[in-house]
């Protein structure tokens, strides 16, 4: 029942890879790339489960973590084509230095 | 190849999927016309390059791929992008690309003519597993005291490797900060002159502040698990590099949220930099510290002095203790490898993140902006 | 009773995955960005949910239990986060949302800060 949950895993995987190869717009293929990630990250778990191998755990957190960080990277360069400003409302251009 | 096809169970028609995905995800990446596609689908592959590492049996490997795939590469290379122009690429003219096609073709027929006579995954009898690498199965846990031979190997076995690829990564972190990431050019100077585009007057509907608080909840939780990356690499899969590159994820997460100024001034990029030189030289450290106790250069038998060591194993039989005063040192040594090497991988990585991120100055506008 | 325990164990983590695939299914024929952030986020966190549950079940009472709450709470944690950034930023780099058999399209250009989506490929 396992390998029926992966075979349905990567599945969905393929069918958020389509939605990435085809977006139109930019934020189509970056909700995919998140999306595909949080499956790896399900598809992990379970392969730790399938193989009897419980180290991948350590993985799969790790990765749910990184691809958080990876996907709000990717929104900032987009969306305001910059890495280094930030993103607190409350502060003005002077009090942050330039951010 | 041995000529046998390989059993058709879940492992073998997980692995056919996932290669279909990576095929398809490479060749929408060749064929993508924009670079800020490329990258969004080189985290896809990385992704999906982990779990095929995994199907492979391969949890360290996979555990590099993923955590620098999706993490600090997908942030670098944005980075870089930022500091183009970021045109559209050419079409390529046909006869470039039959040439290019040709070339491909042969170097690849090459390869797979030269795979077929490869032992089989995971061959006992094929001479990788046969020799030295039996040696290391059968010998780890009583050399070393490790559960994870690949552990063992990285950093008792084959130290010196190893501090070889730390002083690698920090001459690239060298050379990224020599060329991007040193002096007033590469720090924010002039408020005035950082016209990025949308940020000036944030619109009152942009609230961020679901995003803030998370990412507040969030890094030290990272950090925590770089560090419990860390110090498990023993046991279970991880180690000094992977838990670098978190630690370094977390510090990009920070500088992602609140800004890039107020991240230099919790981790300087002076700091950085020192800590990556720090990493290396206390690598070096180690080795000297075995010599100076009488063995060889990175042998971890000798680390503890031998005095020490004679009254560790008295107090260790005196408590009850199985594995003897050796299994220490070895840990131990083993322990400050993957700190030395996590210092100078976080160090690194944060170095190049500054360098690609601080130059706002040569941030490129979009054209026609 | 193992028995049972093992069987519901292993059929949450199938509804799980299942969940995730009409999750994608929505995420590929909805007609709108807004839409598809809707479906692919919440079929994700509520698939991980069952999944983690349904391992949780299988794995019983140790560590291994402990490691899929912590990765279940991050995965709770992160992937609405994410979803909220993205439909924000798609919301103030101009995409507006299609209702019904129309999409509402500002008169004038409102934040003055469009990034340049569209033609894709």
């Amino acid at each position: 029942m396992l390998a029926a949950a992966a075979a349905a895993l990567m599945a969905a995987m393929a069918l958020m890879l389509i939605r990435a190869l085809l977006g139109p717009s930019p934020y189509d293929r970056m909700l995919a790339a998140n999306s595909f990630g949080t499956k790896t990250v399900l598809f992990i778990g379970l392969a730790g489960f399938l193989f009897g191998r419980p180290d991948f755990l350590d993985l799969a957190i790790a990765y749910a973590l990184i691809n958080f960080v990876a996907t709000i990277a990717l929104m900032k360069v987009v969306r305001y084509r910059s890495l280094q400003a930030s993103l607190s409302v409350h502060r003005g251009p002077g009090e942050a230095g330039g951010g | 190849m041995t000529g046998i096809a390989p059993p058709l169970d879940a492992n073998t028609l997980l692995g056919f999927g996932l290669l279909t995905m990576l095929v398809a995800t490479v060749a929408a990446i060749a064929l993508s016309r924009r670079t800020m596609t490329a990258i969004l689908l080189m985290s896809v592959y990385s992704a999906a390059s982990t779990m095929w590492l995994l199907l492979m049996d391969a949890p360290d490997v996979a555990f590099t791929e993923a955590v620098v795939g999706a993490g600090v590469s997908t942030v670098v290379l944005l980075g870089a992008v930022l500091l183009t122009r970021g045109e559209r690429v050419a079409k390529a003219g046909r006869w470039r690309v039959a040439a290019a096609a040709a070339v491909t073709l042969v170097l690849g027929g090459l390869l797979v003519y030269a795979a077929i006579d490869l032992p089989a995954l995971g061959d006992p009898a094929s001479p990788a597993n046969a020799h030295v690498g039996r040696l290391y199965l059968e010998a780890a846990g009583r050399d070393t005291g490790a559960d994870n031979v690949v552990t063992a190997v990285l950093a008792s076995y084959r130290g010196f490797d190893t501090l070889g690829e730390a002083s690698v990564i920090f001459a690239a972190g060298v050379g990224v900060a020599l060329m991007l990431g040193f002096g007033t050019r590469a720090t924010q100077d002039d408020p005035r002159r950082s016209r990025v585009r949308g940020l000036d007057a944030l619109p009152e509907s942009d609230h961020h502040v679901v995003l803030r608080v998370a990412a507040k909840l969030l890094i030290p939780v990272i950090t925590l698990c770089a560090f419990y990356v860390l110090f498990h690499g023993e046991t279970g899969a991880g180690g000094g590099f992977q838990a670098g590159v978190v630690a370094a994820v977390a510090i990009i997460l920070h500088a992602l949220v609140f800004g890039l100024a107020d991240t230099m001034v919790a981790v300087r990029p002076g700091a950085a930099r020192a800590l990556a030189a720090l990493g290396v030289l206390a690598y070096c450290g180690l080795g000297v510290a075995s010599i100076v106790n009488g063995g060889m250069f990175l042998d971890h038998d000798f680390l503890l002095p031998p005095a020490f060591q004679t009254r560790l194993q008295t107090w260790l039989e005196s408590a009850g203790i199985s594995g003897g005063a050796h299994d220490w040192g070895q840990h131990l040594g083993m322990l400050a490898v993957e700190s030395a090497v996590f210092i100078t991988v976080a160090g690194t990585m944060v170095t190049v993140f500054y360098g690609f991120a601080g130059r706002l100055r040569d941030a490129v506008p979009e054209p026609g902006a | 009773m193992a028995e049972a325990i093992h069987w519901t164990g292993g059929t949450l983590a199938l509804l799980g995955a299942l969940l995730t695939v009409a999750g994608a299914a929505g995420a590929l024929r909805f007609p709108d960005v807004y839409t598809r952030i809707h479906a692919a986020s919440l079929t994700d966190t509520g698939g991980a949910t069952l999944m983690m549950l349904g391992l949780g079940l299988l794995a019983g009472l140790s560590l291994v239990t402990l490691k899929l709450a912590l990765a279940w709470l991050f995965i709770m944690l992160t992937s609405p986060t994410a979803a909220h950034a993205l439909a924000n930023a798609a919301h103030g780099s101009g995409l507006r949302p299609q209702i019904g058999l129309w999409r509402i399209v500002p008169a004038q250009a409102e934040d003055g800060d469009q990034t340049d989506d569209g033609d894709g490929a």
